[in-house]
């Protein structure tokens, strides 16, 4: 269940990964500040995701535990380079640029791949 | 653990891997930053988090401002409600406009975390809208008689008094109300003479300054945003000076590009508008200077596209060379951040040293460790410019770490004394030369 609130960070993310670009093509400032908004959402959805993971690995069977913390570490990566990502939209219009670019995408290909590792998990466990 | 997991492993930590280094990497070429700007001012500078240092308000117990030997203080009204600028009418009674504007809506999440912190460094009492009227009738230095004298105002800041008819410059409106000396209470209901820029109105105060024959107005509007990250629509008609025929209500742009005007004045030997601006954050402890310039007409001070002259701020995209260009230095620089809100220059006959220049309210800083400001200070002044470093006059408003006060405004009360509005402890100074 955790992997699913997880991969719904995937979107806010992504949203604030386009927004930048906007901003970086279009010097229009309010995409910028639409990505804060997007990072702090996505921040919002993966740190319970987290928590949760973490309390879930913690209780589960030691058998499953490799792979669970193969997602784990790769969701705090997420919320790691995400939270850097949010200081970094703190700063006003272009002191974000280029880093805060650079950062959306990153968070993006890591909530992913933390995603899918996570649903992976969560199908192959026995019903 | 089977060789398909391995690889997946393998796989896993190169993408986590992958995103750490570029973590790194882009964190380390941010902190080596970009040169630019004149010799003298240091390059910007902007860790992770803006470098924040808020006061931490306490009351004033025994403890009084420290002013120069040979100065006495007095504290001559207290329990007021945001006191930020004052005026002293011809008979000597202290007109005070209490109020706040608070109306800017959170543009982006920083906004609000910044706000929280922001509001501990200032009082916790509401503003009251109104303009309060502080009189001495026996002139022995205690201001015995208090009255409200006008009511429901909008954030009142800048006031002026042109022959029997007072000005005041709401958040919203310059407001005119006939005053007779010695009332206690205004008899009629303000008219507006021009409406002021107030959409979003960020940086709300409207400094006011009327020049000697009273036939026009200046008024000091500040910017939206600190260096536009709201888009330079709502920046219309702001962080400018406008000029406002006090007869029909006409408005003009006077000067441009003065990120926030927070006071005029006029200097008596020129006749020269002055004004002290609050410059840009987010750029370094030392950046940018905030500063205490004439303000020529016609004249475009930089903000956003630059600073101190032709500095460009690269945060602003996209750049306007041609603004950058144009851009004009100030006269004299005041320490960065340290909030400069009142403006006075003294008269004729003011007690020495201090017998020609200004004196100027630093309000203090927020966004530096080492606080700076928090004071009233004097920049000497000879034939009509500013001719040495400033000295302090009024101090001892942050002390051991606390803060008991942030003085506003600074008014020149002609018999010799100044009044300094205080908006953390909601009091009204008064300096006079002891006898």
């Amino acid at each position: 269940m955790h992997a699913v609130i997880a991969f719904s960070s995937v979107p806010l993310f992504l949203g604030a990964l386009l927004s930048d670009w906007a901003y970086s093509s279009s010097h229009q400032v309010q995409w910028v500040n639409f990505a804060a908004w997007l990072i702090a959402g996505g921040l919002l959805i993966a740190g319970p995701a987290l928590l949760w993971g973490a309390i879930d690995l913690l209780r589960s069977p030691a058998t499953r535990h490799r792979r669970g913390l193969i997602y784990l570490t790769l969701l705090l990566a997420t919320f790691v380079v995400g939270f850097i990502n949010a200081l970094v939209h703190g700063k006003d219009g272009w002191a974000a640029m280029p880093t805060g670019l650079i950062l959306s995408a990153v968070v993006v290909v890591l909530a992913a791949t933390a995603s899918a590792v996570g649903l992976a998990n969560t199908w192959r466990r026995p019903a | 653990m089977t060789t398909r997991d391995l690889r997946i492993a393998a796989a896993l930590a190169a993408v986590v891997m992958l995103g750490t280094t570029l973590t790194f990497a882009v964190a380390a070429a941010e902190a080596s930053g970009a040169q630019h700007g004149s010799p003298e001012l240091p390059p910007p500078q902007r860790g992770l988090l803006p470098s924040m240092r808020i006061a931490e308000p306490a009351g004033w117990g025994d403890r009084r401002p420290a002013v120069p030997q040979g100065w006495t203080i007095k504290a001559i009204a207290t329990d007021l409600k945001v006191p930020r600028q004052t005026l002293v009418l011809p008979n000597g009674d202290i007109l005070v406009a209490e109020g706040k504007g608070e109306g800017a809506p959170v543009l982006r999440p920083k906004d609000y975390i910044a706000g929280i912190f922001k509001s501990k460094g200032t009082t916790s009492v509401k503003g009251s809208n109104q303009l309060t009227l502080l009189r001495d009738a026996d002139g022995d230095g205690t201001f015995e008689g208090r009255w409200v004298y006008a009511e429901d105002l909008n954030a009142p800041y800048g006031l002026a008094l042109v022959g029997n008819q007072l000005y005041v410059a709401n958040q919203d409106a310059l407001v005119r109300l006939e005053y007779l000396v010695g009332q206690t209470r205004a008899t009629a209901a303000p008219v507006t003479v021009a409406r002021l820029p107030s959409a979003i109105n960020h940086h709300w105060t409207k400094s006011l300054a009327a020049d000697a024959d009273g036939r026009y107005l200046y008024v000091g509007i500040g910017s939206n945003s600190n260096i536009g990250e709201r888009g330079m629509a709502v920046e219309e008609n702001r962080a400018v000076v406008w000029q406002i025929d006090a007869g029909s209500g006409a408005t003009r742009t006077f000067a441009t590009g003065l990120r926030n005007p927070t006071a005029l004045a006029f200097e008596p030997a020129s006749r020269q508008l002055w004004a002290v601006v609050n410059e840009r954050d987010e750029l370094g402890p030392d950046l940018v200077p905030d500063y205490l310039t004439s303000v020529r007409e016609g004249a475009f001070y930089g903000w956003p596209y630059a600073y101190w002259g032709p500095n460009v701020d690269r945060r602003v995209q996209p750049q306007n060379d041609n603004q950058v260009q144009a851009a004009v230095r100030p006269d004299f620089a005041l320490q960065s951040h340290s909030a400069p809100l009142g403006l006075s220059f003294v008269q004729p006959g003011f007690a020495a040293p201090f017998a020609e220049g200004a004196f100027i309210g630093l309000h203090g800083s927020w966004n530096r460790d080492a606080p700076v400001g928090y004071k009233v200070i004097f920049v000497p002044f000879a034939n009509g410019r500013p001719s040495g470093p400033p000295v302090d006059f009024v101090t001892g408003f942050q002390v051991d770490g606390k803060t008991m006060g942030r003085p506003v405004g600074a008014t020149l009360d002609p018999k010799g004394a100044l009044i300094v509005a205080d908006d953390l402890s909601n009091t009204v100074w008064r300096v006079t030369p002891t006898r």
